[in-house]
This record gives C-alpha cells, structure tokens and sequence, in this order.
C-alpha cells in the first residue's frame, strides 16, 4: 500500500461517503444521538447539583478563619458557651484585632419554620444570633439593601439566598418568631456562602427570646493569618478552663458537604452509568446498520484496493461524529437547564436549609464531552470490525 | 400459537440486534424500578395507619421543646383518643456516620399508639420490667449484630446525664419488627422515666407528641382544636396528619429530590425513544418477507398481530428482566446506610412498570405493523 497520504484520503473518502449517507438513516441515527446527549445531560446536570453545593459550602469559610465548639459537638446545633467561656476563647493567642478588639463573634444558632416559596410548606430557617464582631469576622459580608439591625433592638437581616427562597422575607416584612414579630430591616450577601441561607440578628435578642440566659453555641473567629491556627489550637484546647473542638472554618464546612456531595455524586454517576450502557446500545444498532445498509459500497471500496485499516477507521470516525454531536447537545441543554438554578435543600449536620445554586463549569462539561467519546468509540468499535471482516467476494455478490 | 414459531425466527434473524434491543429496554426498566425506589425513600411512604394520627410540634420549630405536662391537656380535648410524646435523642453509636433514631417513650401507650411495630409478648413484658431497656427494629440490630440481652452504649450529641457523662446505656430487650414493607424499623426506643430522670437538663419537656384521633374525618378539625388550645401560651403548638408531616420532611429536602426524578424520567423516555426506534426499525426492514406472507394467504389481521406480538415480546421480556434485575438491586436496602430507611422498590410500581413495557411494545409496534397490514402485495414483492 502506498504512504500515509494515501491511506488518509482513503479514510476520509469513506469517512465522507458514511457521513453524507446519514440524512437516509435519519431515524436511526437521531436515536443513538438523542440518547447520547441523555446521558451527557444527566450527568452534566446532576454533577452540578454537586458542584453548586459544595462551592456554597467552600465559600463558606476562609482559610484564616476558625470556629470553636464545645468538645464532642459535630454542629453548632448541639454545642453550647457560657459567657466566661467566649471570654478565654476571645483572648486567645493568634486572633486578628481590631481597634474595638480581638476578631471573634460568640453566636447562637436556632431554626425556625418559615414557608418555602415553591411548596408553600413549612422548611427550617437557621436564625443566628450575632455579635458586633461577625460583620468584621465573616470579610465577605456586605448589605445589599436596607441597612443593619441595630444592637439590642428586634430586628434582622436576611440572607440573599434566604431571601430568594422563603416567603415574606422581604425588607419592611415582618417575620413572626413565637410571639415576636421582628421587622427585617435588610438583605445581606456573604460572599456566596452558607451565611446567605441565613437570618440574623443581635445575640443579645435571641438570648432573651429562646431563654437561654448568657450562653452562646459557637465563636467565629478571624485568625492574623492562616499559619497562626496551630497556635490558637493548642491554646485553646490546653487551656484547663475550658472544653471545646477548634477548627478551620473551611475543614468545618468541607465536613458538613462531604455526605450530600457523595451521596449526589455517586447517584449521578450511577445513574449516568446506565444511560451510558443504554446509549452504547443504541450507538452500536445504529452503526452495525449504518454498515450492513453498505455492505456493498464497502466491498466494492475493498475490492478496488481501499484498505481494511482505513474503512475500520472511517467507521469509528463516523460513530466518534455522532457522539459528539450528542455530547454537545445534551452539554448545551445541562448548561442551558441547570446553570445558576437556584434552590434550597436540607444540610442534615445543620438540620436547617441551605440555598445554593446549580454549577455547570467547564470541568462538568469535558467531563460531559468524554463520556460522549467513550460511548462513540464502543459504539462504533464492533461494527467498524464486522466491516473490515466483510468477505468481499461473498458481499459482492449481494448486489 | 401455530405462529409463536414464526415470531421467534424472525427475532433469530438478526440476534444481535434483537438482544441490543432487548439489553437497551432493559436498562430502561432498571432505572425505572431505581426511580420508583428513590421516590419511594423521599416520600416516605406514609401508611395508612396515618389516617386517624396527628403530630403536634412547637410552633416556632421542632427543635424547640413541649412541656410535658400538654398530654393530659390535649387527652382532655374532645376527639382525642391518645397522646404519646418522644423526643430526639441524637445519639451516636460508635460513628457519627452509623445513624438512626432514638427516642425515649413510655412504653404501653407508645406500642398502643404504634401497632405496626410488632414486638412479641414477653418482649414487651421484659420491656415493661427494665428500667433501662430498649426495644430496636429489626433492620438496626442486622446491621449491628445485636442481641437480645446485649448493653448498647449510645453517646448523645444533647443530652448529658446528671453527673455530666454523655454515654447512655441500654440493655436491648426486645427486637421488633415491622407490620408493613414501609414501616421503619430502624429506630431504637427507650423508657422516658428513666430519661427523665437521669438527665441534666430540659427536665418535664418533650420534643413531640402524636395524637390518635376518634374519627379520622374529624383529624382536621380536632388538629385545630390542639393549636387553638395551646394558642398565646409560651409554647404554641402546630398539628398536622403525620401524612402531612412526613411529606414535609421530604419537602424539605427539596426540589433537589424532583429533579432528580424528572431527569430520570427524562432518561427513562429517551432510552425508550432509542429502543422503539430500533424495533420499527426491524419491521421496515421485512417489507418484502410480509408480503409474501399475504401472497400466501395471510389475513391482514394476522400480520398485524404477528408484527405486534413480535414487538411485545421484545418489550415485555426486556421489561421484565430489567424489573427482576431493579429488585435485586434494591433489595439489598438503602444505599446511604441510614439516611433513606424506606429505600425499596414498592410492589404497585412493578406492576406499572410490567404495564408499561406492555404499552412500549404497542406503541413501537403499531405503526410498524399498521403499515404491514395496509402492504398490498404486489407493491411489497417489487420492493425485493
């Protein structure tokens, strides 16, 4: 046989002949393309659901930032303070200060019931309770509109992310909490973090709501710099006054994403999986019949000369086509769909909402597009096979 | 039946086409049966013992407590027949990652309200006579290996005992198991007094009650009675069928679980769309054959049926391995360990899904084989 050259136009002569022949095989091919861009588009989305969530959680803490909970406490939930503790946690070594003092912000954090905008029926809303610290703890805070509560006073703010997904959380609304109905007097945004899901308002208020005298569940804390925990640790946690677990902000979050990120993950894949044998299914019936609608043509190309090494190839490119072709549409129609999509789902550590929204990126997409190309090349894999095989004088005679 | 033989050579005819359909409808009825299953676990499969049974919550939030002293209150409103109060627990055995649910009740009154946990007799009465027994459903004590007699201990992430130690324990008395498919038996219970009395703190509250109504028509009006009784007091309460609140909990988790669904669905329909075309596909193919068939003598209905049941059988068969295939899969349980206890594939969807495939293989098959019956045979035998 001659150089590559010759091989190559002879691959792309087949290649073009299989390609133009497609509009005569419409059905057929339009089914193993649909069902590719199903398995593109199901992986995409459900992949971002993953990936909205855990960029929420991410966002949540910063590398310089740590949190202090009572000892043998997993979330904010079930830890508990006295003010004498928050005190000793406050003077630790390592916090960054400002002119009013050390960076750290003793919190509490409750639920309340607040009705969902899209069901109408009652989720739970994480409430905290805040100090003056948190604004400068939490750097990525700003108010978006309306202003901030006034200490000592029954008001709140709300979170974008709250705001968008339950009812009357709007400013001049009031939300009811017992007895109280507490105006919201603004809107915050946090930086796209866990604290956007969230209603706050002075600790001091929420103490006196709850009863809960002068306790506090957690302390935030911003660090001089993210060197400076190991020092703060081990003050904290040797100090015999007090009983308490201290953590990165950003390992504490990653924490509480690992089980929800897992769990959609491994359900997307699986899922994906599936679709994928189905689809492979599909690609191989439409190209072991794209091959026997041309058995002759491809006999009489290898009876001309063609080599058996250039139809296997253009049989492959062919499939590779279609199921990129695929693997765009149904990319397109995950970015389309679900990018930016907000929600709100249940954090089962924090047993309260948290808003966050769909994250179509461009990693999810090539993931996409590989999946695509896997399924092209076993698709076409086994009839680009049974093509070259073809005994030519026995396909020959078909005519 | 003269023309079963017929049907199946004609699916031998191209073996492998017929079994990648075959494989492309079964995959399809896998994930179906995989669906039904997540939608089953998110919904919770509320029974029907639900009907006549209302769950009185804290206004504010479940986590705020009750008093306990609201059951002989609520017991005093007309309508009511019984309220048991539990409360959470939290607790922890071994791993934070081991989960399921503890609550401390009073033992009589809670399998009275509950009669689909069934637990035996003297289990009861052992129950009855320890202080420190727990009972626990079937599901949790496999998934650990307890045994009657063993002491369990649990360390609760709320509850710290009076000397400041968090590890309870409990001496399993007793293994229930459950009346229904979709009754939970994964939670342990235990004895409120000895609760009570061993806790630091929240002493005389509880986390909630549930109240079984007389008449299961009057739910709705007796669960505003409830809320209108405990109205401007510290702590106002919230009823709603336990239908009602179990769907809310899986309302919670969000449209997360519906989109979830819908792509499934999606995936469902598009794998189908793939499967039809492949079998219309067949039959295209055969123009020539069935209009031999007619030159022989053939009635048109006979090649309408011989078509149809062709595509049916195709269906059915790849439906129902792939059924078979999904209830194996699901019947090893739940696939988080414990966050979905009602994970399982739920009898009535098998039969939809068999109807389903029945209604796949018509669907492929009609046109296909309305087109065969319309065939005259001169046009068909120029076509070879």
């Amino acid at each position: 046989m001659a150089g590559p050259v010759n091989w190559l136009s002879q691959v792309a002569s087949v290649t073009k002949f299989g390609l133009l022949s497609i509009p005569q095989r419409r059905a057929s091919v339009s089914a193993a393309v649909i069902g590719i861009a199903g398995v593109v588009a199901v992986l995409v989305g459900v992949l971002s659901i993953a990936v909205g969530f855990r960029k929420t959680m991410d966002a949540s803490g910063a590398p310089d930032a740590a949190i202090v909970l009572r000892s043998g406490a997993d979330s904010e939930m079930v830890s508990g303070f006295l003010r004498p503790d928050t005190r000793v946690i406050a003077d630790a070594p390592g916090l960054a200060r400002s002119d009013k003092g050390p960076l750290a912000s003793a919190e509490l954090f409750v639920i309340i019931n607040l009705p969902k905008r899209s069901t109408g029926t009652d989720a739970n809303v994480p409430l905290r309770g805040v100090e003056n610290e948190a604004f400068a703890v939490r750097d990525s805070f700003k108010i978006v509109q309306g202003r901030r509560f006034e200490p000592g006073k029954d008001e709140v703010i709300v979170g974008i992310g709250a705001a968008g997904q339950f009812a009357s959380l709007e400013v001049g609304n009031k939300i009811k909490v017992g007895r109280y109905e507490w105006p919201v007097v603004g809107i915050f945004s946090a930086g796209g973090g866990t604290a956007e899901s969230e209603i706050w308002t002075d600790a001091s208020v929420l103490q006196g709501t709850y009863h809960r005298g002068d306790s506090f569940q957690s302390v935030y804390t911003k660090l001089i710099s993210p060197s400076a925990f190991q020092q703060f640790k081990d003050a904290l946690t040797s100090d015999p006054r007090l009983n308490v677990k201290v953590m990165r902000q950003t390992d504490y979050y990653a924490e509480q994403s690992t089980a929800v990120t897992k769990l959609i993950t491994t359900l997307g894949v699986l899922v994906a999986s599936l679709m994928a044998v189905g689809a492979v299914f599909g690609a191989l019936n439409t190209m072991y019949s794209a091959v026997s609608a041309r058995t002759r043509e491809i006999a009489t190309l290898r009876a001309l000369g063609f080599g058996s090494g250039s139809v296997v190839v253009s049989v492959m490119l062919e499939s590779l086509v279609l199921a990129l072709l695929g693997g765009a549409i149904g990319a397109g129609i995950a970015y389309l769909a679900f990018n930016g999509f907000q929600t709100a789902t249940m954090n089962f550590q924090s047993f309260s909402q948290v808003t966050f929204a769909f994250q179509v990126t461009s990693q999810l997409l090539v993931q996409g597009i590989v999946w695509a190309t896997v399924i092209g090349l076993i698709g076409g894999l086994f009839p680009a096979l049974r093509a070259a095989r073809l005994p030519i004088a026995a396909a020959l005679r078909e005519l | 039946m003269k023309f079963v033989h017929l049907i199946w050579s004609n699916l031998k005819r191209k073996k492998l086409r017929t079994g990648l359909t075959l494989l492309s409808v079964l995959v399809a009825f896998v994930l179906f049966g995989l669906l039904a299953s997540i939608k089953q676990a998110l919904s919770g499969g509320v029974s029907l013992e639900g009907a006549n049974r209302l769950v009185v919550r804290q206004k504010v939030s479940i986590i705020n407590l009750l008093p306990e002293s609201y059951k002989a209150r609520m017991e005093r409103i007309p309508g009511v027949d019984l309220a048991v109060y539990q409360t959470w627990f939290g607790g922890i055995y071994q791993d934070a990652k081991n989960f399921f649910m503890q609550n401390p009740v009073v033992p009589e009154e809670f399998l009275n309200m509950h009669p689909e946990f069934i637990l035996p007799p003297e289990q009861k009465q052992a129950w009855l006579a320890t202080r420190t027994g727990a009972i626990v459903g079937r599901k949790t004590a496999e998934r650990f290996h307890w045994k009657i007699g063993q002491k369990v201990p649990i360390q609760s992430s709320i509850w710290a005992q009076t000397d400041g130690s968090r590890t309870w324990e409990f001496d399993i008395v007793g293994i229930y198991s459950g009346r229904d498919k979709n009754t939970d038996t994964t939670p342990l219970f235990f004895r409120y007094d000895y609760f009570e009395e061993a806790r630091a703190g929240g002493k005389g509250q509880v986390g909630w009650y549930t109240i079984r109504v007389k008449d299961p028509s009057q739910a709705a009006a007796v669960a505003k009675l409830v809320d209108q009784e405990f109205e401007n007091s510290p702590y106002e309460t919230k009823s709603e069928p336990e239908g009602a609140f179990v769907q809310g909990w899986a309302k919670q988790v969000g449209n997360i679980a519906l989109i979830t669904a819908s792509i499934l669905g999606a995936v469902f329909f598009t794998i189908l769309l793939v499967a039809g075309n492949t079998m219309s596909q067949t039959v295209r193919e055969r123009t020539g054959e069935l209009g031999v068939l007619k030159a022989i003598g053939f009635t048109n209905g006979q090649v309408l049926t011989l078509v149809l049941a062709e595509s049916c059988l195709v269906a059915v068969l790849g439906g129902a391995m792939g059924l078979a295939l999904a209830w194996l899969i699901t019947s090893g349980g739940d696939p988080t360990g414990g966050m979905l206890p009602q994970f399982f594939f739920p009898h009535r969807d098998l039969w939809v899904g068999l109807g389903l495939s029945l209604v796949l293989g018509l669907a492929t098959g009609i046109f296909p084989a309305v087109a065969a019956m319309r065939l005259r045979v001169a046009d068909a035998l120029r076509r070879i």
